[in-house]
């Protein structure tokens, strides 16, 4: 008998990269650092969202993990085992309990559906028989069951990625790796492949790394979130620390392009085309923002919400919101004042 | 304008006529066989140990390399000539039917490999890249993942290299190797007997039609289009 899909949870893969660093060295000598100094460990069942522009070194930094590419120094330990430096034939091993995705699904045309998830289990050895089963089980699971006997070409992108969800998940492995695998997808069907890794993530316990240049895929999935850039990794945390207070100029920008919730420069200009003065407000729980703007109220000023926006990660809620005040100078100063002390208040201007 | 010549004689030629499409089907088809295998081979090496390739290795691709370019410009007339001594050691004589076999199957083997090599550049890496994080090994990669995926243009590789071939098989006239382009020339162009060199064309146009069509339904099935 083959494990059913629906198997108790297993322990995903544990991920530590120590002091990681990947050197290009091409044909004119030149050296270029994708990774560069990579310290991060990623828990047992986590989803990591690695997030960055193109050549940041994202994709280099999860093809070391399945030793498609080999770190130049370092130690990358998978359950504590350092793959840097393994033989070839040791990787192999390794990677038949690593699943992968890819940004163009990269499915064998040469073969069907139920081929391309079948594939990979023929390398594991599994008899004919039990194949067949845990093929028609994987493609329930992806809800393709009746597309088996498709060739990829009669496939839409969305169901090529089940496919490929499919394949990958075919050796029980404990760990996930997706390289953009969301990146060829309409939001919709982004969507939907989004859900179906969570769902894996959830029922097996399996370890998920995805690579994205979506700050919107991070939001969905991920529990924590790692931004690259140069080679290097210059802001880990927490979804909710990431997004809540950006920490870094890179950072911040991924977040604005997920929330929306400042008005970008353009937005700007024309809110202080107005009279007023304009102040974006970090709501938080404690933000005290309410208080702060019937106080002004109170004191002769008249307040107004021009943009902004408020959303749940990881159970919390949070936003930000831009307000004009018209009125008394001395109102407009003691609502910054107050809601300085409790939160992070900025005013826009020219 | 009028043009005499002497009317075939069929009766007397027929048998030969038939012999020789024999012998042309067999030198065709073996050095398709055996030219073909060792091409594929080379073909297989040359794309797998170029830079990147699952068997990357830069001596081996060069070696190949520059072995393939130095073979394949000789004229296939002028190779019989070159490879005489290399044929007198393998098959033991310099004419005859198994001897030109022997040099069409050197031959073919180069022109092959690189269109064999050609047909697979056009693979697409990602899928090879999925076999390795699979973690399938070079050789189950070449046989499981390469070669299935480049099959469609393969065939009609090997269908284009075919009618070289059967080009080939006319110039072993030569070195006694028999075969309708001997036919031709022999009982054709030496004779004044123009009857005879077109019976003889028509046959080789239609062994090469039956290929190409072969070779295209094969392709397609392969391709499903």
């Amino acid at each position: 008998m083959s494990e059913p899909v629906t198997a108790p949870p297993r322990t995903g893969t544990r991920i530590e990269f120590r002091d990681v660093t990947k050197v290009f060295t091409n044909q004119r000598k030149a050296e270029t650092r994708a990774v560069d100094g990579v310290t991060l460990t990623v828990e047992p069942g986590e989803i990591l969202g690695v997030i960055g522009y193109s050549g940041a070194g994202k994709s280099t930094l999860v093809r070391l993990i399945n030793g498609l590419d080999t770190a130049t120094s370092g130690q990358l330990l998978l359950d504590g085992t350092d793959v840097i430096g393994l033989s070839e034939a040791k990787l192999r091993s390794i990677r038949t309990g690593i699943g992968m995705i890819f940004q163009q699904f990269n499915l064998f045309h040469s073969r069907t559906a139920a081929g391309n998830i079948e594939y990979p289990l023929k390398l594991s050895g599994m008899g004919k028989a039990e194949r067949k089963q845990r093929v028609a089980e994987l493609l329930d699971f992806v809800g393709l069951g009746d597309k088996g006997r498709n060739y990829p070409e009669q496939l839409s992108g969305g169901q090529k990625q089940r496919v490929g969800i499919a394949r990958a998940l075919a050796t029980n492995p404990s760990l996930l790796l997706a390289d953009e695998a969301t990146s060829a997808l309409d939001p919709e069907t982004t969507h939907d492949v989004l859900t179906l890794l969570r769902e894996i993530n959830r029922e097996f316990g399996i370890t998920i790394v995805v690579i994205t240049h979506e700050m919107e895929v991070v939001r969905s999935i991920a529990d924590k979130v790692a931004v690259m850039e140069a080679g290097k990794v210059v802001e880990y945390g927490s979804v909710y620390e990431v997004f809540s207070d950006p920490k870094t100029a890179v950072a911040a920008r991924f977040v604005a392009t997920a929330l929306r919730n400042t008005p970008d420069q353009v937005e700007a200009e024309d809110l202080l085309a107005h009279d007023g003065r304009l102040f974006t407000v970090d709501l938080t729980e404690e933000s005290g923002f309410f208080a702060a703007a019937a106080q002004a109220r109170e004191d002769g000023a008249s307040i107004s919400i021009v943009h902004g926006g408020v959303t749940t990660l990881q159970k919390q809620s949070f936003g930000k919101m831009t307000v004009r005040l018209n009125g008394p100078e001395e109102a407009i100063e003691t609502f910054r004042a107050t809601l300085a002390r409790t939160t992070d208040i900025q005013e826009i201007t020219r | 304008m009028t043009t005499t010549y002497l009317a075939a004689d069929w009766d007397r030629l027929g048998s030969t006529f038939l012999e020789a499409i024999g012998d042309t089907l067999v030198m065709v088809s073996v050095t398709m066989i055996i030219g073909g295998l060792l091409g594929l081979v080379i073909g297989v090496l040359l794309y797998t140990t170029r830079s990147g390739g699952v068997l990357q290795s830069k001596p081996v691709y060069w070696v190949l390399n520059v072995l393939v370019n130095f073979i394949r410009p000789i004229p296939f007339i002028i190779m019989i000539a070159m490879f005489a001594p290399l044929t007198l050691s393998v098959v033991g004589t310099t004419i005859g039917r198994s001897a030109a076999i022997f040099i069409m199957c050197i031959a073919a083997a180069f022109a092959v490999a690189r269109i064999v090599e050609q047909n697979l550049v056009a693979i697409d890496p990602g899928v090879i890249e999925a076999a390795r994080a699979m973690g399938a090994g070079p050789w189950k990669i070449i046989s499981t993942v390469i070669l299935p995926e480049a099959l469609g243009p393969l065939v009609l590789g090997y269908t284009f290299i075919f009618i070289a071939v059967v080009d080939m098989s006319a110039m072993d006239g030569y070195i006694g190797g028999g075969g309708i382009g001997d036919f031709a020339i022999v009982y054709g162009y030496r004779a004044y007997d123009l009857e005879v060199t077109y019976a003889a064309v028509i046959v080789i146009v239609i062994i090469v039609q039956i290929a190409q069509l072969l070779g295209n339904w094969l392709s397609r099935k392969i391709l499903r289009r």
